[in-house]
Formats: structure tokens, sequence, C-alpha cells
């Protein structure tokens, strides 16, 4: 039997160091996931009460009136985001692909340049563009005026993952199936972005989660609306325009609808974003690297 | 299919690769390539189904006839080329978001639709000829193709190519990274798939090429210095270069 035996010295440095070491992954790790576990311990702390069945299948009431809820501005925000997510994850994708299969021209580094500043531009001027592009043209609002606000704000991170993440496919895979005679946009789509999509879905869903919370670019798009509406040609209610409107009026009893939404609304995205993992995750095969 | 090579030259970028390789590689039979490190090896592979100029800045110039098709002519379509001449890597490169089913039947599936009775038969064919089967049968569809030990994928990565059914089939060091056990298992499989395919295969290890080869051609700094029966270059090649390299004294 062969045991290594190291002298004490050398032994107990290690010992510590590596207890050391351990120890300040733990703490970077609980620093880092203690804001979140703050934001929502607080919410259900402040909002959990007020949210019940009715509040959840109820459109708002006027002040005065008891009881009322965010029934109608959760079927909105689901509205606006399939809206924008029609527009942002098609074009957020097709771009990315575009950046890393053929970015090395001037056209490339210009949309590179594009997305990236896109990425820095104020949700509250996204709103601004959009009201001035869409919702002055038609001469109304709209819950399309608001998809396409958001969908904007999906792109630039959409594209820029997308095309990090098939950088990342070995070129060996993708000299694989050329060598089969796959064509070349076959080659793209069937086996480079598949073996990509576990890095294109977070990427996705990053934005998503990003642009589902946003009330800025919704002020002058969605509008908001205090009834339920499903034409994508009206002033749609939508979450977080409802929150902001509950937590900005004087009553206590909006005050704690607004916590409540708050609630319902982080719950709806993580969610959401579980949601399409598990969905994503059960094409992916066992023994993945 | 035999091919024919004739003034065969390619770059990368400025560098010159190849110069004026001329070669006729016969039919059913199995053609060795080897050479020192860098002498163009297996660009010279890479030119015969057209995935040198898959590189951004490659150039090639010159002829090539597989079977009776130009593969260089005007409108050859290179992924038809690939079609007809396969290729298997030097690393193993099994697409790893596939099973193993999906990774042997993704040349006919990408290019066109077949019934899922044709593909059952072409994987279990691909997999026998690649002497692969029996210890994948039972988790064909439930492990991915990156699961499997480098030896397994290798054999993994000719079945592949074979379920296309090609004529040629390239092979560029298929063996380096690869166990002697499972090196033996792929060089036996050259045996079998002699007779009903035309196989070129590049090698670094000499006693490799002089075990499966029937003709080996020797290159050195992108030129081909002797090309011959395999027993000849090994014992009476006619060049002394040629006597260098494979015995060894060369640097």
């Amino acid at each position: 039997m062969l045991k290594s035996q190291p002298t004490r010295n050398v032994a107990w440095t290690r010992v510590l160091a590596d207890r050391a070491a351990t120890g300040a992954a733990w703490l970077a790790a609980l620093l880092v996931i203690s804001p979140l576990i703050a934001i929502f311990g607080y919410l259900v702390v402040r909002g959990a009460s007020a949210v019940n069945w009715a509040f959840l299948t109820h459109a708002p009431r006027p002040v005065g009136e008891a009881g009322g809820g965010i029934g109608n501005a959760i079927v909105g925000s689901a509205l606006i985001l399939g809206i924008s997510s029609l527009l942002g994850v098609p074009l957020g994708i097709g771009a990315g692909v575009y950046l890393a299969e053929y970015g090395r021209g001037r056209l490339a580094t210009l949309v590179r340049f594009t997305a990236d500043v896109l990425n820095g531009v104020p949700s509250i001027v996204m709103g601004i563009a959009v009201y001035a592009l869409v919702v002055l043209q038609q001469k109304h609002f709209s819950a399309f005026a608001g998809g396409i606000a958001l969908g904007i704000m999906m792109i630039p991170t959409i594209a820029r993952t997308t095309e990090e993440m098939l950088l990342m496919v070995p070129r060996p895979v993708r000299e694989a199936a050329l060598g089969l005679g796959v064509s070349e946009w076959r080659t793209v789509l069937s086996v480079s972005l598949r073996t990509a999509l576990p890095g294109v879905i977070t990427g996705v869903m990053l934005a998503f989660a990003r642009i589902a919370g946003e009330a800025a670019p919704l002020l002058f798009t969605a509008f908001g609306n205090q009834f339920w509406n499903l034409n994508v040609n009206q002033p749609t209610a939508a979450l977080p325009l409802q929150i902001y409107n509950y937590a900005l009026s004087p009553y206590d009893e909006w005050h704690q609808q607004a916590w409540a939404g708050a609630l319902v609304l982080i719950v709806l995205i993580v969610g959401t974003v579980c949601l399409v993992r598990l969905i994503a995750g059960r094409g992916v095969m066992k023994g993945t690297a | 299919m035999n091919i024919s090579v004739r003034e065969l030259n390619a770059w990368f970028g400025r560098t010159q690769a190849l110069y004026d390789i001329s070669m006729e590689i016969p039919a059913n039979q199995v053609t060795a390539i080897i050479g020192p490190s860098g002498c163009g090896k297996s660009t010279f592979v890479r030119c015969l189904n057209r995935m040198h100029e898959t590189l951004p800045g490659t150039r090639v110039e010159g002829y090539v006839e597989v079977g009776s098709i130009e593969i260089y002519g005007n409108g050859t379509s290179p992924v038809e080329v690939r079609r007809r001449v396969g290729m298997v890597f030097q690393k193993p490169n099994p697409f790893p978001a596939m099973s193993i089913y999906d990774n042997v039947a993704a040349g006919l599936k990408l290019n066109g639709s077949y019934s899922r009775r044709e593909l059952d038969q072409v994987v279990e064919h691909a997999l026998r000829m690649a002497a692969l089967w029996d210890e994948v049968k039972d988790q064909l569809k439930k492990q991915s193709g990156a699961s499997l030990s480098g030896g397994q994928q290798q054999r993994l990565c000719i079945a592949r190519a074979l379920a296309v059914q090609p004529e040629v089939l390239l092979m560029d060091e298929p063996a380096s990274a690869l166990d002697p056990i499972s090196t033996a298992k792929v060089e036996e499989l050259l045996f079998q798939l002699r007779s009903q395919y035309t196989i070129v295969i590049v090698t670094h290890n000499m006693q490799q090429a002089a075990r499966v080869a029937d003709s080996t051609g020797f290159f050195l700094l992108g030129k081909l210095i002797e090309y011959d029966k395999t027993e000849r270059i090994f014992t009476t090649p006619a060049d002394k270069r040629t006597e260098d390299y494979v015995t060894g004294r060369f640097g």
C-alpha cells in the first residue's frame, strides 16, 4: 500500500491555503447571490399577502373600490413580449450568424459597432424613438409599438452572444459537415448553430429577462390600459407600467399592489427562463461536453 | 474510381504549399502519403475533395479527375465533389450536439429526405462496416457522439463518412490520436474497405504505411519526390531523399 506522507510543515501550509481559497470562493458566491435573495425576500414580505387568485385574474378597479388586480397587465405583457421576441430573436440570431460567418468586412465592423451602441442606448430613448417612428405615424399607442421598442432592445445582446457562441464551435466540427458534402448554409444552421444552441438560448433568455422588466420604453408606446385588451393595435397594459402607476400613486392600497405586482413579475420572468431551459435542455444529448 | 492528379499547385496566402504534383491513384487500393511535418501531405489530400479552399486566403490550380469528373472544372460544385469523396480527419470530430445515430445519418439527413427505414438501414450498415455496431447498438439515440472514447469516436467518423456512400475515402492521419488497439482496429478496417473504395491515407507512421498501403508517395517541401509500390519505397527507393526518410536518417 502506497500512502503519500508529506512532511508536517508542507502539509499544514497547504491545508491552510486550501481552506482559505475555498472559503474565499464560498464568500464570493454568497456575496453574489445575497442581493438577489434580499430583493426577492423583501418582495415576498411586502407583496405576498396581496397576491391571490383575484389579484392575478382581475383588471384594476378605480380608486376607493376594493379589489382589482393585474390580470390584464399579465396578458398585455405576454402580448408585448411575444411581439418583441418575434422581432428580436430572429433578427438577433440572424445578425449573430452573419457576424460569425462572414464578419470580416467593413459592413460587419459597422454592424458590430451599431450593436454595441444600441446596447448602450438608454431605454427611455428607445421609447421616444419608437414613439416618433411608429406611434406618431399610426396616431395611436399600441402593443405593436411597445413590442417593437422592446424587440429592438433584444437584438444586440442576442446578436453578440450568438456570434460568440458560434465562434466557439470548433472548426473541425464544421469541416466534418462540409466534408460530408453538406452545403455551407446547411452546415451553419444544422451543425454550427445546433452545436452552439445552449449558449444561444442563454443569450436569448438574458435579453428576454432584461426587457421583460422595462417600463420606460413602454411609456410612450404601449402606454398602458386599465382594461382587458387583446388587440395589438390598441393601448395595452404591461406589468412594469402597472407597477409604475401603482407605486407613484398616493394610496397605500395601491402601493401594496405595486409590491405584489413586482413579486409576480419576478416570478413570471424566472419561471419563463426556467421553462425555456427545461424544454431546450431536453434536446441536449447525454455526454455532451 | 481512380484519381488522376496533374500539375496541382496550392497556396496558403502567398506561401506555396504544393508544387506541380502529378499522380495517378488507382481504384480499389490503399495509397499512403508519407513525409515529414509541413511537407504538404494534408494539403494534398484536402485538395482532392476541395476542402483546401474552405480556409480563408487559399488557392488551388491544376487538374484533378475523380473517375470522369474534373473536380476543379467549371461548373463542378464543391458540395457534389465532397459527397463523392469522403474524408476522415486527424482528430475525431463527431458532431457534439447529435446522438450516435444522428452523427452517422447526418450526411444523408442534411442533404435530402429519407424514410426512417432507409436511415435505420444505412446507419446499421455503416456502423457494422466501421466495426462499431456491437459497441453502440444499445445507445444509438440516447448518447452523444462526443461521449464515446477517442477510438470509438474515430470509427464513428469513419461510419459517418461511409454512410453517404462515397467512391473515394480520404484519411488524414486517422490513427494519430488513437492508442495502439484502436489503431489496429482502424487498420483492419482499411483492409476490408479496400475492395469497395479508393483509399488515400496520410500517415506520419511509416510502419503503418508499410502495413496498409499498396502504393506510397513520399512528399518533401511540397513536392512529390517519389511514388511507387509500397514495397519498393521501403526497400529499394530510387531517390536518396526517400531512402534517408524511410530509414530514419532524415532531419
